[in-house]
């Protein structure tokens, strides 16, 4: 199936020259042909999207324009606020819980016109590498359904994977769009902590969430990203500068661009992901770069202060899960005993691990020794980014250890998962920007990615570079649910 | 408990007299209908996110001000616990990095109280327990509304410096003055603008602090003192009785008057601090903090010195004239040429009782009713009716005066009603110049009858005496 | 000391009071499997304790930002019917729970 890449679409919408509705209509096709198989929604909106798309083409029609996604289909992670729609989180906790606000990215979505045909699965309150944390079943990988397609945004990845949207919308806190991109094939970017808000993406981590794109391509990726960048007063953790333009200079090749290898992030990876790295260096090289070996010593304990950090926030952020303002109760006759119960009833097993592991990093006697420690560590890291950052534009690494490992694989062994994360994570602790493009050797049965890390506001340089990445890239086998 | 000292400091919480909430634009406003003034942020819905208000940190940058704080760069922690009232099931507060630390408090008669710190934090909902007499103990279930749920505080933390109820009662009431004076708190401990949590111990003097009690929300003055007593007793008790103090949270019963132990709580509470990702540092620069000094009214403590260097008294009408917000009337007045000590009686008798007239009365004109009663244009008894309408119903005291038929006479127009008056009664006259003093009421009521009153008693007897060649 | 390792590993009773904090009910089975896979993952986090942090100041946020503030005027908020809507147990316009037992802390 050819697909038509989103920055095509809304151009044709918005010329009158293709209609939404046959653009929706198309994609709520591949989702009934395959949505049974793959699972990557927890709700899909067709109604709601017809009745947008519609309106869409009434409002070119009439002469006016609906925006620089106009009519094009996205799938948003189901952590995202939307008014008047369930939003769970992939938890018991959330079911059926509906926000009676719209996220700010979603509101700028609205604004570009684009048309959400559905929330997408999550590992439960995005705690996962692999989509099996849900509490509504897993998604499966549309390139094999027997593996996982990645997590925690593994439904989001799986859509855009699956063509059932153009682009889609995660969360990354450790790797999870980036994550979940390599193992699917498509595109995945977590932009600088700070550029796009946060308000109304339920929290996680508040120090290391960021909303970021999925998309088939890196020009795509760079558009949806360019529509939800910018500063948010309703996030005092917004960025208050001008988001720099994604898509300017995306061509403008990687001449002279000096291109750090990540030595550290290349030890105890597969040896497919490490030799797609080694060829996008390489192939980068042929087109004027300057790849050479960098390295980033302190990132070999962004896994243990990840690890202490983020499930220390996380148990402050889902603290509020009590059962008495909104979601599941479960009645006892006292409310210490109702919070315990409900709280016991609506979270699955790993959120109730990272809330114990948290609420143990922070508690008394221990939280010099561990969040307070993983805090210092954090500096560290930042400090060896700067340092490498000196003497490159962008650095590279591979995306994750593998391709995508068989559903059920890892449950059993949380630390095996955690270890999905070594290469993604980082990026997160520094606040810093990252994507991830596909990589198939030819000959392989499943894409790797390649990840290309930039400096904070770097998305510019991160983004020409990716889309070098991606010209160069050996052909892929044409995709499709399921094959 | 003579050879007992009680060792008391008091953690006072204020909200702050903001338009909005701390973290949200919701109103912050007393008593309106439950959970009509929320938002998803001070919900805690999933996915909203706290952005702080302006005039809040202003406020209390204020109160550090005016407490002799150093107002420094601060953050806020999240301190984690659970209780219904909380719709995050954390405080959003500060920790180790307040935004005041370091003050003094000074009471009326000039004992320093310390202040520890002074910081920002949001307030929780309102609970209302359900069955058994609205007691926590005994209720069957509870509601909660969350208006009240992210209103701004600032909790202002006492050295442990007190040593009396009598001197707790005084440090509120100060404390109390100097947040209404700094436009941070309307004072409304009965609304729970105000709320005080004391800690009490006692030991030996000379000996070191012994274990100390929480008694938490007092709200008013009164119950404040009687729990103090009342907990200071207890422990005596309790001490001398061989026994220990255990340290705990106990509650003021007002019907029974007692403390009453809270639920004892097998460890205590872990509230796992950690600085507040959503919110970002809070950096006052001096612009700021200058602009902030420079908008600061006199604050009580500099009103009673100014009022006693103007008036040269001292104690307490001078501290009750601050209190009761009379002494700028006094200074203006004193300043306009008004005798000070008749400026200070007519105030703190006259205005002081008809406190809700004081918008009617300007201090112009405050200041001219005090000139007229020293100067002798009016008497005591006059001044006090024209500042009885004034306060009733505004207007100029000169014209009041006269309306009310209080003016002085001029000499020779009293010359002139004398002389109509002794040539009325010439036998009567006769019996006042021949010796006959008790005539010379008569004749003072004629002339007063005459004058409408308008004439001054103690001229009119001199009148008739230097008339009647008397001396 | 402040900065050290704790020399013993997470322990059962460890598990029982972090999850008692953190208001989760577990039951014997799963304080058994916690326990056990709590300690795997702070073993491996026990690899920071090994750094030489000091004087090294902690990070909180990745950005340099100060002084977000915003003006103290009112926004409209949500309507009372549509959080009670939501709500697991409305009652007289409030928030029903059951008994609380203890004070606020």
């Amino acid at each position: 199936m050819s697909r038509r890449r989103a920055l095509d679409t809304a151009a044709a919408v918005r010329a009158g020259e293709l209609s939404a509705i046959e653009v929706l209509e198309e994609h709520l096709g591949a989702i009934e042909a395959a949505e049974g198989d793959v699972h990557a929604f927890n709700l899909v909106l067709a109604d709601a999207a017809r009745a947008r798309a519609e309106e869409i083409d009434r409002q070119v029609a009439a002469g006016s324009d609906p925006g620089p996604l106009a009519g094009v289909p996205v799938a948003l992670k189901d952590n995202l606020c939307t008014r008047g729609v369930a939003t769970t989180c992939s938890s018991r906790i959330l079911e059926g819980w509906v926000p009676p606000y719209d996220a700010t990215v979603v509101e700028r979505l609205r604004r570009a016109g684009a048309v959400v045909v559905g929330k997408t699965n999550l590992d439960e309150f995005a705690m996962g590498s692999s989509t099996e944390n849900s509490a509504f079943g897993p998604t499966r990988n549309p390139l094999d359904l027997s593996l996982v397609p990645g997590g925690s945004s593994g439904g989001s990845a799986a859509a855009v994977a699956a063509g059932f949207a153009t682009l889609g919308l995660g969360s990354d806190t450790g790797g999870s769009i980036r994550q979940p991109a390599a193992l699917c094939g498509v595109v995945g970017a977590k932009p600088t902590y700070g550029l796009v808000s946060r308000y109304g993406l339920v929290a996680f981590a508040s120090s290391l969430d960021q909303i970021g794109p999925f998309a088939v391509d890196v020009p795509d990726a760079a558009a949806l990203l360019e529509v939800i960048a910018g500063h948010d007063p309703r996030d005092s953790t917004s960025l208050n500068a001008p988001a720099p333009s994604m898509l300017d200079g995306l061509s403008m090749g990687v001449d002279g661009l000096r291109v750090g290898v990540v030595s550290e992030m290349l030890e105890g990876v597969e040896p497919a992901a490490a030799a797609a790295v080694q060829d996008a260096a390489e192939a980068l090289a042929r087109v004027g770069a300057r790849p050479d070996k960098a390295s980033v010593p302190a990132a070999i304990y962004g896994l243990s202060a990840y690890y202490l950090i983020a499930p220390a926030e996380a148990s402050s952020n889902l603290a509020r899960y009590d059962g008495v303002r909104y979601g599941l109760r479960v009645d006892a006759p006292d409310v210490t005993a109702m919070f315990a119960r409900t709280r016991a009833a609506g979270f699955g097993a790993e959120v109730k691990r990272r809330i114990m592991l948290g609420t143990y990093a922070l508690s008394a006697g221990y939280y010099d020794a561990y969040y307070g420690r993983a805090q210092r560590v954090r500096t560290l890291i930042i400090r060896d980014f700067e340092e490498a950052y000196r003497s490159f534009d962008v650095l590279l690494a591979p995306t994750t250890p593998g391709p995508a490992f068989p559903l059920g694989a890892k449950v059993d062994d949380p630390l095996a998962m955690y270890m999905n994360d070594i290469c993604t994570i980082p990026s997160n602790l520094a606040g810093h920007p990252a994507i991830s493009v596909p990589w198939q050797a030819p000959g392989a049965s499943l894409p790797v990615g390649v990840q290309v890390l930039a400096p904070a506001l770097g998305e510019p340089v991160m983004f020409r570079v990716a889309a070098a990445i991606e010209a160069l890239a050996p052909p892929r086998p044409e995709q499709g649910a399921g094959r | 408990m003579s050879e007992w000292e009680t060792v008391i400091g008091l953690e006072v919480h204020c909200e702050l007299r903001t338009a909005t909430k701390l973290f949200c634009g919701c109103r912050n406003e007393f008593g309106a209908e439950p959970n009509t003034l929320v938002c998803p942020v001070c919900l805690g819905l999933p996915g909203s996110l706290p952005v702080l208000n302006r005039q809040a940190v202003e406020l209390a940058m204020g109160i550090g001000l005016a407490l002799h704080c150093q107002v420094k760069p601060s953050v806020f922690h999240r301190k984690n616990y659970f209780y219904p009232d909380m719709p995050k099931d954390y405080q959003v507060s500060q920790y180790d990095e307040p935004i005041n630390v370091e003050g003094w408090l000074e009471l009326p008669d000039g004992f320093r109280v310390g202040i520890v710190r002074a910081h920002m934090e949001e307030d929780t909902g309102k609970i209302t327990h359900v069955g058994g007499g609205g007691r926590i103990h005994e209720a069957a279930h509870s509601l909660i509304d969350y208006n009240r749920a992210g209103v701004p505080l600032v909790e202002i933390v006492s050295a442990p410096d007190l040593r009396s109820a009598e001197g707790a009662r005084a440090y509120v009431s100060e404390l109390r003055s100097i947040l209404v004076a700094t436009g941070a708190s309307d004072g409304k401990m009965e609304e729970g603008s105000l709320r005080v949590d004391a800690n009490v111990s006692v030991r030996r003097p000379g000996e070191p602090f012994g274990t100390r009690c929480e008694i938490k929300n007092l709200n008013s003055l009164r119950s404040l003192g009687r729990a103090i007593e009342h907990e200071a007793e207890r422990q005596v008790g309790v001490l001398e009785a061989g026994g220990t103090i255990a340290q705990e949270t106990r509650h003021w019963d007002e019907a029974a008057g007692r403390t009453l132990s809270g639920r004892t709580k097998e460890q205590s509470e872990d509230y796992r601090y950690f600085q507040e990702p959503d919110l970002v540092p809070v950096a006052p620069d001096d612009d700021w903090l200058t602009g902030v000094a420079a908008r600061l009214p006199l604050l009580p403590a500099a009103r009673r010195d100014r009022l006693a260097e103007v008036t040269s008294m001292a104690g307490t009408e001078v501290a009750t004239l601050v209190e009761l917000g009379l002494d700028d009337l006094v200074v203006e007045a004193v300043g306009a040429g008004a005798e000070a000590r008749v400026a200070v009686n007519r105030a703190a008798n006259e205005v002081a009782a008809n406190l809700s007239g004081l918008g009617n009365l300007t201090s112009a004109s405050f200041a001219k009713v005090v000139r007229m009663e020293s100067t002798g244009k009016l008497t005591p008894t006059q001044a006090k009716a024209v500042l009885a309408e004034l306060l009733a119903s505004g207007g100029d005291p000169e014209e009041v005066a006269r309306d009310r038929g209080f003016e002085a006479l001029a000499e020779d127009a009293l010359a002139g009603v004398i002389d109509k008056v002794v040539a009325d009664n010439p036998s009567e006259w006769e019996r006042y110049v021949g010796g006959d003093d008790k005539v010379v009421q008569f004749f003072t009521g004629q002339v007063m009858k005459q004058t409408q009153g308008k004439a001054n008693g103690a001229a009119v007897a001199a009148a008739l005496r230097a008339r009647a060649g008397r001396s | 000391m402040a900065g050290d390792h704790p020399g013993r590993p997470i322990s059962r009773p460890d598990v029982v009071h972090v999850a008692h904090l953190a208001r989760l009910e577990l039951s014997d089975e799963e304080i058994d499997l916690f326990t056990g896979q709590l300690a795997a993952v702070l073993e491996h986090a026990a690899d920071i304790a090994a750094l030489d942090t000091d004087g090294v100041p902690p990070t909180s946020h990745p950005l340099p930002v100060r002084n977000v503030l915003r003006e103290d005027v009112v926004v409209a908020g949500l309507q009372r019917d549509e959080v009670l809507a939501q709500a697991p147990a409305p009652e007289d316009n409030r928030f029903r729970v059951p008994r609380i037992l203890g004070e606020s802390p």
